[in-house]
């Protein structure tokens, strides 16, 4: 069963029905449909306001993202959120594809462990908010422990390591996720291949790089990018756990929207989207040529 | 001499085998004790919403009610009951009230993308069409886009259209997500190509090998994208939160973090309800959440699709 399931995923992609019409438009419409008018067409208004006053509909040009990228709180934010990614990102990445490899390396207990690495992905915010609050508070258990041991407790929610509970969370969460991607990964290369390098001398870390990095190049891609749309979703954690205005050290892009929301400045609003498109485009398409030049 | 030399041979590989052995251990002890960290939180829920009021605030007081000064861990409720679970089914309607809108908003969008999602993954596998590697490029764009960027569209349009605070606002947008056609393509591009082959020389029109080959070979993705859709609407917080005022059609995820403060007691018998329906899915449908993650996973698919 699981061989056969691997020779159907290592087979190469052809698109079968390949006349060159318009049919393929046919399965594709309502989502079509439906992200034109939720998404497309509306982002065109909303490039439209970003070049308009906010009173009256006076053209202003690039006032408003002159505004934005002068803005502390833009700024912060938009280090944040950086911060996390460049340093949260990796470390979930190698994490995860250590623990794939340890997990092939097992025998016995993978649905165990599977199931166990999965679960957190299955609890909501919403029930796992309490726990980390009884973990993190200024009298919570990482605290009382610290005590024990000479320390003192503080409230790490409103401090530096506020920035350290987030990546936690994320971690906790997305680590089952990252290392099933990862087995499937590893899965795929034929293991005749490191067999014939280590017949021919090669060691473990000649096997890594030039057998394993280079077939699993398009894992890596995929898994980092499901990694960077889950990246965002802590926002939840961090919203439940510290609402609208958290500690500095976590207030990311998303606190930022929502209280311009709140307050409704669709001005800044709309210039930021525009901006923060721009630049995930260019990143993505920049990460896709360099995949699809190779 | 040939004989020791056979033992010494013996000896070595009896010792191999127990440091092949003594690793496995030590392995199994590495992963187990991860295992246990991650599984601490519903273990310690449930413990703690097996809890009387008063064991609760002795326990926990310090940090969630202000009262009492320091909090204890008990791994076990000194006097177990479930009145918790009693008082939260029989005197808080809000919490139910939450509770159906969850559901209802969930399964509103996962029947909207099971119709909407599903075929759009069969056309970006299964077919040539112009604009495709553009409009692949596109919809990956909007799939890595956090909410609060496309937002202020969908607010924009909600308004115009009168659907604030309504529960379309939240079901029709989370309809709409490229997140599920993404992970799904893989599942529909590794179908084999003889399978379609065979059935479009038989006479099948498009449609037809869609209904009949793809969607029953694509089951496992299928699946998966509806697991791991439940999970996130289940838990959405974003959504609801910036398209509803109403109180009464706010979602668990909004109702529980509130509740907490007003009523510790079942507080922890309330978070326990509420993971209940995504980790019992969860838990039925691992395999092949699995499977469709690892499809998701393999080799040759999204980057391939846009060299063609």
């Amino acid at each position: 069963m699981r061989r056969q399931q691997r020779k159907i995923l290592r087979r190469k992609w052809t698109p079968i029905l390949q006349s060159r019409d318009l049919k393929g438009y046919l399965f594709l419409a309502p989502s079509l449909l439906g992200t034109g008018g939720f998404v497309l067409i509306p982002f065109l208004d909303v490039l439209r306001r970003s070049f308009l006053q906010a009173v009256g509909n006076g053209f202003v040009g690039l006032e408003n993202y002159k505004m934005v990228l002068s803005n502390t709180a833009f700024r912060l934010a938009a280090t944040n959120t950086v911060r996390f990614m460049a340093i949260c990102l990796p470390m979930l990445m190698l994490l995860s594809l250590f623990l794939a490899v340890l997990v092939r390396e097992v025998t016995g207990i993978n649905r165990w462990v599977k199931t166990g690495f999965l679960l957190p992905m299955a609890i909501p915010a919403a029930s796992v908010v309490v726990f980390f609050q009884l973990i993190f508070d200024e009298k919570g258990w990482l605290g009382r422990i610290i005590e024990i041991f000479g320390g003192a407790g503080r409230d790490w929610l409103a401090s530096d390591s506020a920035f350290w509970v987030l990546a936690a969370c994320y971690i906790w969460k997305n680590l089952g996720y990252d290392m099933i991607l990862w087995l499937a990964g590893l899965g795929a290369i034929p293991e005749e291949q490191y067999e014939a390098a280590k017949v021919q001398g090669a060691g473990g870390w000649a096997c890594f790089r030039y057998i394993t990095l280079p077939q699993l190049k398009e894992t890596i891609f995929v898994t980092g990018l499901l990694s960077f749309v889950n990246a965002f979703r802590v926002f939840r954690e961090a919203y439940l756990l510290a609402g609208d205005y958290p500690h500095e050290s976590i207030y990311m892009l998303q606190h930022l929207f929502n209280n311009w929301f709140v307050n409704l400045d669709i001005q800044k609003m709309t210039a930021a989207a525009v901006m923060l498109v721009i630049l995930a485009g260019g990143i993505l398409s920049i990460v896709l040529g360099a995949l699809t030049r190779t | 001499m040939y004989r020791s030399e056979g033992n010494k041979a013996r000896r070595n590989i009896k010792r191999i085998r127990y440091w092949r052995n003594f690793r496995q251990w030590m392995l199994r002890g590495i992963l187990l004790a991860v295992c246990v960290v991650m599984a601490a939180p519903l273990f310690m829920l449930t413990v703690y919403s097996l809890m009387g009021r008063q064991e609760v605030l002795e326990t926990c007081g310090a940090v969630l009610a202000d009262s009492g000064d320091q909090i204890r861990m008990r791994f076990f409720p000194i006097y177990p009951t479930l009145r918790a679970y009693i008082r939260l089914l029989l005197d808080s309607p809000e919490y139910f009230t939450a509770f159906w809108n969850s559901m209802i908003q969930t399964t509103g969008v996962l029947a909207g993308q099971f119709l909407v999602a599903v075929p759009a993954a069969w056309a970006f596998a299964q077919f040539r069409f112009p604009g495709k590697r553009i409009l692949w490029l596109l919809y990956m764009l909007l799939m890595i886009l956090p909410f609060q960027v496309t937002m202020v569209s969908g607010y924009l349009v909600l308004n115009a259209a009168g659907l604030m605070d309504t529960r379309a606002a939240v079901v029709l947008p989370g309809i709409f997500s490229t997140l599920p056609i993404f992970i799904l393509q893989k599942t529909f591009a590794g179908i084999p190509g003889e399978i379609i082959e065979a059935a479009q020389i038989d006479g099948a029109g498009s449609l037809r090998i869609f209904l009949g080959i793809g969607i029953p070979l694509g089951m496992p993705g299928i699946f998966s994208i509806l697991i791991l859709g439940f999970l996130e609407y289940w838990n959405a917080i974003e959504q609801p939160m910036t398209y509803l005022k109403t109180q009464a059609l706010q979602p668990l995820s909004l109702y529980l973090p509130q509740m907490v403060n007003q009523e510790i007691a079942a507080a922890f018998a309330a978070s326990i309800v509420t993971l209940l329906p995504a980790v019992m899915i969860f838990f039925c449908g691992q395999d092949n959440l699995e499977q469709g993650i690892m499809a998701s996973g393999s080799e040759f698919g999204q980057v391939h699709s846009l060299r063609q």
